[in-house]
């Protein structure tokens, strides 16, 4: 392959700069509210602060409730065991299922596969109406526990269809050879399959942990008690009809948006193998 | 199965209430913040101090607020008590949301609160205080203020300075609330003898071109919103705003005001009449301990709670005693509000009432903003209430239904039963089936309970009609109904081909510069040579990680008419600024920039992963036969991308035309319901014009047969794309 020229090369960084500053400047614009000392817009281009102050971050993190418990924390504890959990029984339901799904012959495969994708074109917003009523005969309204399972069932077929892409895609002469040695098809499931398809299982738990970390109608619609609230409905608070607290909001944002941005920084480099390689594929 | 059995119990163990009902505090819910807000939780430690009853408090977002309380309360799940305007009280009363007020004597209340409150002579809720709007004077500009709106009219030349932006008068125009007041003034009525809505009266288009005048003639801003209306007055560059009590405790120290009723019409001699609101106490008709929240919400509607209340919240009282005490009757904010009050209208709190906001919006908007004339807009509300709602349907028989379900499944059964016998015994032909069912079991479990049975519901919803709880089988009038498109020409908004038509075309838009700045930029950052690749790279992914409610509501106040960055930027580069929701094109615009920011990085990824599976040597052959770079692309990326991009295009476009939440909180349909696409149009039937379930499903069922075809279609593409590449 050929080295490009100086100047392409040049071309290209300035193009992408240019770009970069383009899908930065409304994350600017945001930092900026977060940090000025005003709680409105203000008609200005400027994406950078003139005074800066931690005021709104002051404000929303030492939030206390009426009671005067420190009411941020708990919501913050609230968002880490949702997203967390859903993480886990998420990704753990959906691991076994794609397994399952590439490796076996089973009646009712090929249906299922379909079905699973059939019910992602039901409108979510509308399945919400019936999904009230199930947890509350399963006396799982205003509980955590059901945010949970309501988060991981409905990421799942995603999820499923990710992972079955990619184990499809792992030989199987691997697994053979494991059971030649005398591994029973567990071990052979979590010693063999699990590690190969660790960029897959990266890309699939970021999504499960961004889904339920992100998340806002069903959160808001099924949760009552404000010290169960995860950080989404929270934030809410700041956005009202006649008023919206830009300030309060921008730095709630922020604090929303970090985890998440974190854990893609850390996973970036699976994320495009870890698509590509499986699931969208059909 | 083990596995989900022992979440299921984990999950009930985790959510068992261990304290018994009496020892839990009492829950109250309500939407108020700021001084009102702490006025409330004063009054609630009171009750605590006096009777040793803990009350827990929960604020919520007005929007959600009415939403929350419907669903909770019949789920038994909701509060022992709460606080609403009373305009909602028939609403709840006919989903049964509250129980009688037992401890309440009327004597205690101004005699027109109390009223406000009856259904069939029986007071639900305890009044806490009157809400309505009065005008604030900036004493430094206004020395004598208006008493009618001649005088009115003749001080706002002086007052105002459009181009220096300042206002004789600001409010927020563009809220019927704010409007009634003018339509009442002006003679109109609301309501016709029958107790239906009506809008195409004179008194509407004389109100509106009353309004629609002092906007051309600049001395009203226009889109003004609450925190316009509070910069300007805290700027002095507004001499005078309507506004209510709440706006008290929102002006700057430094502002010397008083507070008048509103000018009297001078061509009818009516005063402008604003809407009365009473603020109510409700106790929860599911409540297990009713004897104590009773107790409580006549705690907090009297006495020393509502002295707290008026003097911390601002609040007007409607007790009675509270002004026999010289600090609230000394109280000029108080008396003049209380003074205010006696000209007001009290709202009604019947079922239309509820029903009358989105057309008075419509009709609203498309004069101050949209230039229809005044007197065409009162027809305009008329068809939309029309509409809007939809007379019950009339029941159907279910029996032709049950029928057609059963012949399904017995067709069903026969078929597997008849199919031809398998050459191979069913344990030879699946000879892991019993491990297949151990690893699946789990995650089938899961969404059997939580996917398909709430999708199977939610289909045989859309049969149904949904009314203050009942369900009635109405067969397929929901679909007739949206398909004849009712009174509606397909050119309009609220018919459904034309939200199918704006649904389509949001999505094309959408994938087609999702794929096309995806793809770019995965062929500007394939060379693994260049430097700072990873950079880029995870700064172009950032818009992926944002909750994309935030994104919407960022990009919404990016696009905000007066303080807006995008305005902003284009009064930097010398041009005008835009009212970007005012027309379909600009607010359609706004929507597909939020949404393309939002969604190029997941097509970046992709390409990126589809064009690193491309081999090198294909290139360097063609470069070997003289090949240029355009031919390249045209000949060996396009063709070796389809198949893997092909799925993400699918995906994604099934996501963009599900996108609720950026059409939701971006454009919120404006102008007129325009922007909305059929997923934010159902949510709109079932959660904002009195909870259409069925209605709001049949459209969700036809966005899934939509969706199915589309599916369809794909598959084939797919099928034929991977002939293509053999």
């Amino acid at each position: 392959m050929n080295r490009p020229s100086r100047l392409k090369m040049a071309a290209i960084h300035a193009g992408l700069t240019l770009l970069c500053m383009a899908t930065l400047y409304p994350v600017l614009w945001v930092v900026k509210m977060a940090l000025s000392p005003t709680d409105g817009l203000a008609l200005t281009a400027n994406p950078f602060p003139e005074t800066v102050t931690l005021e709104h971050f002051r404000q929303v993190l030492s939030g206390t409730d009426a009671a005067g418990r420190w009411v941020f924390g708990r919501q913050l504890l609230a968002s880490i065991v949702v997203a967390g959990a859903t993480t886990l029984v998420g990704l753990t339901l959906a691991v076994s299922a794609a397994y399952a799904l590439s490796r076996f012959r089973f009646p009712g495969k090929e249906g299922g596969m379909q079905a699973l994708l059939v019910t992602q074109m039901f409108p979510a917003t509308l399945m919400m109406v019936p999904i009230y009523s199930i947890l509350q005969k399963l006396h799982l309204l205003d509980s955590l526990t059901g945010l949970v399972l309501v988060y991981a069932t409905t990421a799942l077929p995603f999820c499923i269809w990710n992972l079955k892409g990619y184990f499809d895609t792992l030989p199987r002469e691997l697994e053979e050879a494991a059971v030649m040695d005398g591994a029973s098809t567990f071990q052979v499931f979590v010693r063999v399959v699990l590690p190969l398809a660790r960029p897959a299982l990266a890309v699939t738990a970021l999504f499960s942990f961004m889904t339920a970390w992100n998340e806002f109608i069903l959160a808001a619609t099924l949760l009552n008690d404000p010290s169960r609230f995860t950080l989404p409905v929270a934030l809410q608070r700041f956005v009202g009809e006649h008023k919206v607290e830009w300030g309060k909001f921008a730095a709630g944002a922020l604090i929303v948006s970090a985890p998440v941005m974190a854990l893609f920084f850390a996973l970036q480099k699976h994320l495009v193998g870890g698509l590509t390689a499986g699931g969208v594929k059909g | 199965m083990s596995q989900w059995l022992g979440l299921a119990l984990l999950a009930t163990a985790l959510s068992a209430h261990a304290a018994p009902e009496t020892e839990k505090p009492l829950k109250l819910w309500h939407a108020y913040r700021g001084g009102e807000e702490t006025a409330l939780v004063q009054a609630t430690e009171l009750f605590t101090a006096k009777t040793g009853v803990q009350v827990e408090l929960l604020a919520l977002p007005y929007d959600a607020y009415a939403a929350k309380l419907t669903n909770a309360i019949p789920h038994g799940v909701g509060p022992d008590l709460f606080i609403f305007n009373h305009e909602r009280l028939r609403n709840f009363h006919a989903l049964h949301l509250m129980a009688p007020a037992s401890g309440l004597a009327r004597e205690d209340y101004f005699p027109n609160a109390v009223e406000a409150l009856e259904v069939d002579g029986q007071v639900y809720g305890y009044p806490m205080s009157l809400k309505s709007l009065a005008l604030y004077v900036n004493t430094k500009l206004v020395t004598q203020p208006p008493e009618t709106t001649d005088a009115l009219l003749a001080m706002l030349p002086a007052l105002s300075d459009a181009d220096a932006g300042r206002f004789g008068l600001a409010y927020e125009s563009g809220d019927f609330y704010f409007h009634a007041g003018f339509l009442f003034g002006f003679g109109g009525e609301l309501f016709d003898a029958n107790g239906r809505a009506s809008f195409d009266t004179q008194g509407m288009a004389r109100s509106l071109a009353f309004v629609k005048d002092l906007q051309d003639r600049r001395f009203i801003p226009q889109e003004a919103s609450g925190a316009l209306v509070k910069s300007l007055f805290n700027d002095g560059r507004a001499a005078m705003i309507i506004s209510g009590p709440w706006f008290a405790g929102e002006i700057a120290p430094n502002v010397d005001y008083r507070v008048v009723g509103l000018p009297v019409v001078s061509t009818t001699n009516i005063p402008i009449r604003p809407f009365l609101g009473v603020e109510t106490a409700y106790v929860s008709a599911r409540s297990k301990r009713a004897e104590q929240a009773q107790a409580l919400a006549r705690f907090i509607s009297l006495g020393e709670a509502s002295r707290v209340r008026a003097m911390v919240g601002r609040q007007i009282p409607a007790d009675v005693a509270a002004y026999t005490l010289k600090e609230v009757r000394e109280d000029t904010l108080i008396s003049s509000f209380r003074e205010a009050a006696r000209h007001a209208t009290p709202m009604p709190n019947t079922l239309e009432m509820a029903r009358v906001w989105e057309p008075m919006k419509l009709a609203l908007r498309a004069v101050l903003q949209g230039g229809t004339e005044p007197q065409d807009a009162g027809a305009l509300a008329d068809r939309r209430y029309r509409a809007l709602h939809r007379e019950r349907p009339p029941d159907a028989s279910p029996l032709p239904w049950l029928g057609l379900v059963g012949a399904m499944a017995l067709g069903g059964s026969v078929y597997v039963l008849r199919r031809p016998a398998a050459t191979l015994p069913f344990k030879r032909r699946y000879p892991d089936v019993a491990q297949a069912v151990a690893y699946i079991t789990p995650a089938a479990a899961g969404v059997a309970v939580l996917v398909f049975v709430p999708f199977a519901v939610g289909l045989s919803l859309s049969l149904f009609h949904h009314e203050a709880g009942e369900y009635s089988f109405v067969g397929l009038a929901n679909f007739v109904d949206i398909l004849a498109s009712r009174g509606y020409s397909i050119t309009e908004p609220l018919s459904f081909y034309f939200t199918l038509a704006v649904t389509l075309l949001w999505a094309v838009v959408n994938v087609v510069l999702h794929v096309s700045i995806g793809l770019f930029l995965a062929l500007l950052l394939k060379d693994p040579l260049l430097k700072l690749r990873g950079v880029y790279r995870v700064l172009l992914i950032i818009p992926w990680a944002v909750p994309n409610y935030i994104t919407a509501l960022m990009w919404k106040g990016m696009f905000h008419r007066q303080f807006g960055a995008i305005n902003g930027l284009l009064v930097a580069l010398d041009l005008e600024p835009v009212s970007w929701f005012t027309r379909f094109s600009t607010a359609f615009a706004a929507n597909v920039a939020t949404n393309t920011w939002l969604g190029f990085p997941f097509m970046m990824v992709v390409a990126l992963g589809a064009l690193q599976s491309i081999p090198q040597e294909l290139y360097e052959a063609a470069e070997v036969d003289g090949a240029s770079k355009w031919t390249q692309f045209r000949r060996i990326t396009l063709p070796l991308l389809r198949p893997a991009m092909l799925p993400a295009v699918i995906l994604g476009s099934v996501w963009t035309f599900n996108m609720f939440n950026i059409i939701y909180l971006v454009s919120g349909g404006e102008p007129g319901g325009g922007t909305d696409i059929l997923v934010s149009e159902a949510y709109r039937w079932a959660f904002q014009r009195n909870e259409q379930y069925g209605f709001a499903a049949a459209y969700s069922v036809l966005i899934f047969v939509v969706l199915l075809v589309w599916s369809a279609f794909t598959k084939r593409l797919m099928r034929s794309s991977s002939e293509v590449m053999g």
